[in-house]
């Protein structure tokens, strides 16, 4: 099993947010994870990522067996695990090339490699920015800055591409992104599906469902999952929205 | 509020010397920088040196630096007959004039005086006293003001030499000036050093005046320069400063703008005990544009004190400031940005922007950016911030598998970008990028510190840096 969440609680300044996430992911498999807002579906991708602001007051997240709580954020992306942020974050001074170049080259090091060398690592860029078509040159470009909300989220699954994590969460990728957009970051998250790797995608909206399929849908409510089912769990939640789910508790 | 000279052993000292040594000190001079002289030193009997009791050095206390004793040399040092080996700067590509001063006296070989055939004038300050005085007495002490402060006043008393530059009208400079002043003795030495520069109008210079040090003597560093640019005249000016933490400098630089003349002034103070910039700016015709930018990375005990003063007197000018700092350990700063826009000034642009980062609980900084309006017709903003590392984006870039320590070089990398990228003269800039990188990582060694190539680097530098807290 590649993801074991095992009763996690998690929580913020005190305030309890996940109150026992139980949730397995095989590689090979896409799940989604629906439910309204604040009820802890940001956090869960925070948590899985090691975002510190969170503490983790009981239960454990395996990874390949092993857990990722004592790991520090840097280990868990050198281990696979890759968040697609909803808001990515502009760093204006650090240039896209440098900051891709940067986060290659340590997750090579991390596993016992020799830097990326240019022409490949030039290359790899060029073949993963026509994946997700990405037009612009990014030497120059800040990152995130001065993207629209469509090119960040591109850059997102760009990054994605680039770091080829055996565990992609992606969180709300879908939102703010007209439709082409999410035709285009879909088809990226579809391209870099494999046998060898697993997403699980952060929605609110069925709309993303449908060019990215999902072989589970769980339903986080309050802070845990309350409903799991296949891919017209989404389609029925759809019809039927989240007061269906509250009702049924 | 002014003090009275509050008799530090320095400030009495300094007075007895201009009795003792007028002699010499004025061995070059017109009667009217006699007079000059004269004039400074009743002014320093009432100044004496700034204290903390003054709004513009309320931050930075000097008090150990006025308690010590330091040599004052009022004779011209020997020359100096290796002296191209020693002032050899590796910046590579950096295809620069070279001029080299030591303590303050200018020993670059050759003449002491150099006049091209398009009538630019250049080399000491104490030599162009003698051999143009009528250039000189039209700006000397035209632009420094002596009631500012007790550094310029004793400076303008005491001051013999410094370097010299003329452009004359039309003539535009391709290749930048570079100055080296290095503060090297065996003794704490106190400095004066005056510079002059003046474009002429329609002309154009790119000055890279760098201060460096070789030793862990203590030295204390009083420069004033004044700096004339005639009508669409455009000067570029590169600060570099690297001496040693024993060191302090006071530089006070007044530019004087005519109509229609630009300046850009970039400040990079990459280390230094006490540094103390004030940049006065008098914008004297309609149409001026100023740049003054600068970077500062401490840490240690290191203070930094940057001081801007822009006078808008005329319509349609321009001005812009933008400091940034990074400061370690117990490192302290302070900002002081004055932008005074009068009455007939419409139509002023003027901006100021500070902005810092501190790295431990213990570095300081006091930033005061500060505008003063009597015209109604203008666009003007200031702003400041002082704060850590962005946390969003350090998880961000953590996400992606970089480890902290190099996440956080990224991001201060990224912050001292901004001033970087300021820089026009293309060798320069990456030297710095590269030096800030090195600074940053704790790997910069004195060597690389130094813009210069040492004929006999390990045996003279081996003070201690210690910048892995980074």
């Amino acid at each position: 099993m590649l993801l074991n969440i095992k009763n996690l609680h998690a929580s913020i300044n005190g305030k309890e947010i996940l109150k026992g996430v139980n949730l397995e992911v095989n590689k090979g498999e896409v799940h989604a994870i629906m439910g309204p807002n604040g009820t802890g579906k940001s956090t869960l991708a925070s948590v899985i990522a090691g975002r510190e602001v969170f503490d983790v007051t009981e239960g454990d997240i395996l990874y390949n067996g092993k857990s990722l709580l004592e790991m520090s954020i840097d280990a868990r992306a050198c281990e696979g695990i890759f968040l697609g942020f909803q808001y990515p974050v502009e760093i204006p001074g650090v240039s896209m090339t440098n900051f891709m170049r940067t986060a290659v080259n340590e997750q090579r090091k991390y596993h016992g490699l020799d830097p990326i060398p240019s022409g490949e690592f030039l290359r790899m860029m060029e073949e993963k920015k026509k994946m997700v078509e990405i037009t612009a040159k990014l030497t120059n470009r800040s990152v995130n800055e001065g993207f629209s909300g469509g090119e960040k989220k591109k850059n997102e699954i760009f990054q994605m591409a680039m770091l080829n994590p055996t565990l992609s969460i992606l969180d709300e990728t879908d939102s703010g992104l007209d439709i082409d957009a999410l035709r285009i970051v879909a088809n990226g998250v579809n391209k870099l599906r494999s046998p060898e790797n697993a997403t699980v995608v952060i929605t609110h909206y069925q709309r993303l469902l449908d060019y990215i399929v999902p072989d589970f849908v769980h339903v986080l409510f309050e802070g845990r999952i309350v409903k799991s089912g296949g891919k017209e769990l989404a389609l029925e939640l759809e019809n039927k929205g989240y007061e269906w789910i509250k009702e049924s508790l | 509020m002014r003090t009275e000279n509050t008799g530090f052993p320095l400030s009495d000292k300094l007075i007895n010397d201009f009795e003792v040594y007028l002699p010499d000190i004025k061995r070059n001079d017109t009667n009217k920088t006699v007079k000059l002289r004269e004039d400074a030193i009743a002014e320093f009997h009432k100044l004496g040196l700034p204290t903390q009791a003054l709004e513009d050095w309320r931050n930075t206390n000097l008090t150990d630096v006025y308690n010590e004793s330091y040599n004052h040399y009022y004779q011209t040092p020997e020359k100096i007959d290796d002296i191209d080996k020693i002032f050899q700067c590796n910046v590579p590509h950096l295809n620069t004039l070279m001029l080299a001063m030591l303590n303050g006296w200018y020993v670059s070989k050759g003449n002491d005086l150099t006049k091209l055939s398009n009538g630019v004038i250049y080399g000491s300050f104490a030599a162009a006293l003698k051999e143009y005085p009528e250039i000189i007495e039209k700006h000397y002490g035209k632009y420094a003001d002596i009631t500012k402060n007790g550094f310029t006043a004793i400076n303008t008393a005491l001051a013999m030499d410094g370097f010299f530059i003329y452009i004359p009208e039309n003539v535009e400079v391709k290749q930048p000036i570079q100055i080296v002043n290095i503060i090297h003795h065996e003794h704490n030495i106190c400095l004066q050093t005056r510079n002059l520069i003046i474009l002429e109008k329609n002309s154009k210079l790119t000055l890279i005046h760098c201060d460096d040090s070789y030793n862990h003597q203590k030295s204390l560093s009083n420069t004033v320069s004044e700096i004339y640019i005639g009508e669409n005249a455009s000067f570029d000016h590169y600060k570099m400063q690297n001496v040693n933490n024993a060191s302090t400098l006071i530089n006070s630089s007044f530019f004087h703008l005519e109509r229609n003349a630009r300046i850009c002034s970039n400040g990079l103070s990459l280390n230094g005990g006490i540094l103390k910039n004030d940049n006065y700016v008098k914008m004297n015709g309609e149409g001026c544009e100023t740049n003054i930018y600068g970077l500062y990375l401490m840490d240690r005990k290191q203070h930094i004190d940057n001081l801007v003063f822009v006078e808008h007197l005329y319509p349609n000018c321009y001005s812009n400031e933008l400091y940034k700092g990074i400061m370690d350990d117990n490192a302290s700063g302070v900002f002081n940005g004055h932008v005074i826009v009068h009455k007939d000034a419409q139509k002023t642009n003027a901006f100021q922007k500070n902005k810092n980062i501190l790295l431990t609980d213990k570095a300081k900084v006091n930033t005061k950016p500060f505008l003063e309006i009597y015209a109604d017709d203008v666009k003007c903003s200031h702003g400041a911030t002082v704060g850590q590392l962005d946390t969003e984006a350090m998880f961000y870039i953590r996400s992606r598998g970089v480890s902290e320590h190099n996440a956080r070089m990224l991001l201060m990398y990224a912050f001292t970008d901004e001033v970087i990228q300021k820089i026009t003269v293309e060798p320069l800039r990456y030297r710095v990028e590269d030096m800030v990188k090195k600074r940053l990582r704790g790997e910069l060694s004195v060597c690389d510190q130094c813009v210069l190539h040492c004929s006999h680097p390990e045996k003279e530098f081996n003070f201690e840096i210690d910048m892995t807290k980074v």
